[in-house]
């Protein structure tokens, strides 16, 4: 093995029960650099993770690794980590209810006692040196998002680590965030580390990483350094096609054309999760909540969908008082949600995609009135075709699809209820860069033939290129409202940040 | 254990009543191999002249009725909550209770109206002993064992109490026939009655989605709830249904005594019930389920505790024994069995491709 290579992979295949996960996948990963592993969904990124740290078996090929002559097989997450192989999974997987010093010690502990005051301190430098705004007693499920991502980080590092893994670790973080992500990223990096690193978003790759390993349906396609390769080039190699022009897909809604017919209308609505607002949604048209991650956009929503206990307001469908205080009313108003924590309110792990997919127009036809299976299965051929979702059969569980599949089948169910009024937070969270676009132009399509869309995105610019009307929130209340000539980026951001001109 | 859970669906859809099969299987082997005639059904008359089907084959098909009944039930609960009720052997012996206390109110004759209406007051009876237990678990989040301790603990004592502590008789030709056979039909009524509950919960699971939605809330509750499903109230009714099937099992269990014995009617069933659900592959931590592999788990206790007898094991060894057997199919269905018998046989499929390829070389 060269002097610089920490890893190599040969050769690696992976079959599940009818699908061809990884065929002969080869992956070289040298010391302090961090490598991008790309590709669509379903392409195999976290199966050749889960092959390396031993959480699958592989099927075939050869894993090397610094410091051993010969070639290893890793059985365990444990193993793995005897050999220096750190992972941070796709979905966070620490405990919320213990302690930042807990979730860094836990399961990891020697000879079964525990010394909690050399943990803490332990913990305590650890995250000090890395830079991690923790402390060791804190409970984990009080910090952000970014934070918590941080703290499984330090986790994985603590052993002797030569190699880090990050499977799609800044999908649900704001800017600000990723950017301290990043700085821990380059600082492990200067420290010799081998970070491979999986994302979509195209523009940290170029940010952080050296080098690109790019992955189609389970095969190589290359390995690139980052400089050689124009992002055009590395999209079209990621899709095996050129990827149309992004920038223009919006049409231009000709201000106040959005108003003449509402379709939804709230006043002084109010959550136990969210402060009182007001909001309308026009019919056809598509708007947006804006604002920082924990900014109440998602409570908004969640109010308005009566996700958590609605505590007052009132509340009016294309012009008639309707009464909204569970998901069952407003489904039945013709409102449909896609939550944002997939794992948590979306999938329903171990049915299958079928039973998935047709579970909330099930559940509109009522208990008494069971979706035929010959039908049931006829929805979920259509949706699994309409929307490119990977799937072995219509049969397999959600659970083991790969996490943009998962999120495809969960905006397929709300399809099918054809509602008048849907909302869309974070859609294209963990979705590839060619499937963000069409599901963009579904959006818009579907505007175009009559639904109203309120359309969630940390990312800005998806925002506005599909949105004609953009609600900002700031600390939980509605700050702003942006339309027209105002839907710029920096117009955006500046009124996110309170510096904006508009109301207050 | 994700990966496990994930691994186990992709098998073929029934594999899970493996090891319920092959328990009854074993069990039947094993004791042809002691009597060959083991399982040999005559047919004899009873003592009102009427013909009736015998043996051990029907022995174990009778005596099962109950704790099948109670498995079904205990199924639902297990799958939507995700926890067990240990309160159905005490529930069960209030229902009969209440039976009797019925049949006793017509002051010594029997009609089949009051039957009926015996029947009907323990269901109420008991569906709302069950909604007690289930509105604990599901409105107040108390785990399904501690929720159902309680009733546990005092359901006998309120069975005692509904009959002022007697221990009452009833006999009657219905509840003879309902506890023993109909005259005319050879089949003993239990089995029949496993067979009309066992028609219902079909009809129950083809005609409504209630399948789908026990499944979802067990699986992810928060989700199921985003869906528009009533995970409260699902919970609730997975101990309805239960406590309807605790009413019929206590109904059988006092019709073939013709007598209530509060103290000792179905007693200890519900460990027999959880096991069965257990055997029969379904996760005792809630989710997907199949009533069928507890149904057949329910037969492979029963024809372990009369192949025990029938070996002439002492009562009070028997417990023992079974012990060790349930461990043994436990350990069969557990997920690290399962794996590795996955990966041997995919080790023989691999080996045998690779000969074939050498052959055709
Ligand atoms: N446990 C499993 N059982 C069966 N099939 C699986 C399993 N895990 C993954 N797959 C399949 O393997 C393929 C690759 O999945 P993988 O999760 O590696 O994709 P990915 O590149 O990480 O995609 P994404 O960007 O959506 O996360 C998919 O078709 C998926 O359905
Ligand atoms: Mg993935």
């Amino acid at each position: 093995m060269k002097e610089d290579i920490v890893l190599t992979m040969r050769g690696i295949c992976k079959v599940f029960p009818g699908v061809m996960a990884l065929n002969g996948v080869d992956f070289t990963l040298r010391k302090g650099e961090i490598h991008a592993l790309m590709g669509e969904n379903g392409a195999g990124k976290s199966t050749l993770i889960k092959v390396l740290t031993g959480v699958y078996p592989k099927d075939a090929g050869e894993i090397r690794v610094d410091g051993v002559d010969e070639a290893i097989t890793i059985r365990s997450p444990q193993e793995a980590q005897s050999y220096g192989i750190s992972t941070v999974y796709q979905e966070i997987s620490l405990c919320p209810n213990l302690t930042v010093a807990e979730n860094m010690f836990i399961g990891r502990t020697r000879g079964g006692t525990v010394n909690w005051k050399a943990m803490e301190k332990r913990a305590g430098e650890l995250l000090d040196s890395l830079g991690i705004p923790a402390r060791p007693r804190q409970q984990l499920s009080n910090c952000s998002l970014a934070v918590q991502q941080m703290v499984a980080i330090a986790r994985a590092v603590d052993t002797e680590c030569k190699v880090l893994i990050l499977d799609e670790p800044t999908s649900s973080l704001d800017d600000k965030e990723v950017e301290m992500l990043f700085r821990l990223m380059r600082d492990l990096k200067a420290r010799g580390v081998g970070i491979i690193f999986v994302t979509h978003f195209l523009e940290q790759v170029y940010e952080v990483s050296d080098r690109i390993t790019v992955l189609r349906n389970g095969e190589l396609v290359g390995e690139y350094e980052v400089e050689k390769l124009p992002q055009v080039q590395l999209v079209a190699m990621m899709i095996g096609r050129e990827l149309e022009n992004l920038s223009v897909i919006r049409k231009e809604n000709p201000a106040g054309a959005a108003k003449k017919e509402v379709r939804y209308e709230a006043r002084q609505l109010s959550s136990t999760e969210s402060r009182p607002f007001d909001f309308y949604i026009g019919k056809g048209e598509v708007n947006g909540f804006t604002g920082l991650l924990g900014s109440g956009r998602s409570e908004s929503v969640r109010a308005i969908f009566g996700a958590d206990p609605v505590t007052g307001g009132e509340v009016k469908m294309e012009g008639k008082k309707a009464r909204i205080t569970k998901p069952l009313d407003a489904m039945k108003n013709g409102i449909g949600y896609l939550p944002e924590d997939r794992k948590r309110d979306g999938i329903i792990a171990d049915l299958s995609v079928r039973d998935n997919i047709i579970l909330a127009l099930q559940v509109l036809r009522g208990m008494g009135h069971p979706i035929s299976r010959a039908k049931a299965e006829a929805f979920a051929d259509e949706y699994i075709k309409a929307l490119g979702i990977k799937t072995a059969s219509t049969d397999t569980p959600i659970g083991s699809l790969s996490g943009g599949n998962q999120q495809k089948v969960i905006l397929a169910r709300w399809l099918l209820t054809h509602p008048k009024y849907l909302i869309l937070d974070e859609p294209t969270r963990g979705i590839d860069v060619g499937t963000k676009t069409e599901i963009q132009k579904l959006v818009l399509k579907l505007a175009e033939e009559g639904m109203s869309v309120t359309f969630i995105s940390s990312e800005i610019e998806e925002m506005l290129r599909t949105c004609s009307r953009l609600i900002v929130m700031r600390d939980r209340n509605i700050v702003g409202e942006l339309t027209g000539d105002e839907l710029t980026q920096s117009h955006v951001m500046h009124t996110i940040a309170g510096g904006g001109g508009d109301s207050e | 254990m994700n990966n496990r859970k994930r691994k186990a669906g992709g098998l073929s859809k029934y594999s899970q009543l493996l090891v319920p099969l092959i328990a009854i299987l074993v069990l039947v082997i094993f004791n042809l191999i002691r009597d060959p005639g083991f399982f040999s059904v005559g047919l004899t008359t009873n003592n009102n002249g009427d013909p009736v089907l015998q043996g051990n084959l029907i022995s174990i098909l009778n005596g099962a009725s109950e704790l099948v009944i109670l498995s079904m039930g205990m199924t639902l609960v297990t799958a939507a909550c995700g926890g067990q009720d240990i309160s159905v052997g005490a529930l069960a012996a209030i229902a009969g209770s209440v039976f009797v206390k019925v049949l006793k109110s017509g002051g010594g004759s029997i009609s089949p109206l009051l039957v009926l209406g015996g029947f009907l007051m323990c269901c109420a009876v008991a569906m709302v002993f069950g909604a007690f237990n289930g509105s604990l678990v599901a409105f107040f989040n108390i785990q399904p064992m501690i929720a159902t301790l309680i009733l546990f603990t005092c359901g006998r004592s309120i069975a005692y109490w509904i009959n002022g502590g007697a221990t009452p008789t009833v006999s009657s030709p219905i509840i003879n026939a309902v506890g023993s056979f109909i005259p005319g039909i050879p089949i003993p009524t239990p089995i029949l009655i496993v067979l009309l509950m066992g028609g219902l919960f079909a009809l129950l699971f083809r005609f409504t989605t209630l399948g789908l939605y026990i499944q979802a809330v067990g699986i992810n509750q928060s989700a199921a709830r985003l869906n528009g499903i009533n995970a409260v109230g699902i919970k609730l009714l997975s101990f309805v249904i239960l406590g309807v099937c605790c009413a019929v099992a206590g109904m059988i269990g006092v019709s073939r005594l013709g007598l209530i014995n509060h103290e000792t009617l179905l007693i200890n069933i519900e460990m027999d019930a959880i096991l069965a659900v257990a055997i029969g592959g379904n996760n005792l931590g809630g989710g997907k389920f199949k009533m069928i592999g507890s149904v057949l788990g329910a037969y492979a206790i029963q024809a372990l505790t009369i192949t025990l007898y029938a070996m002439k094991v002492p009562s009070t060894d028997v417990k023992a024994y079974k012990a060790v057997v349930i461990v043994l199919l436990v350990v069969m269905g557990s997920p690290v069995v399962k794996e590795a018998a996955d990966r041997f046989t995919k080790r023989i499929r691999a080996a045998r491709r690779s000969d074939t390829g050498k052959e055709a070389a």
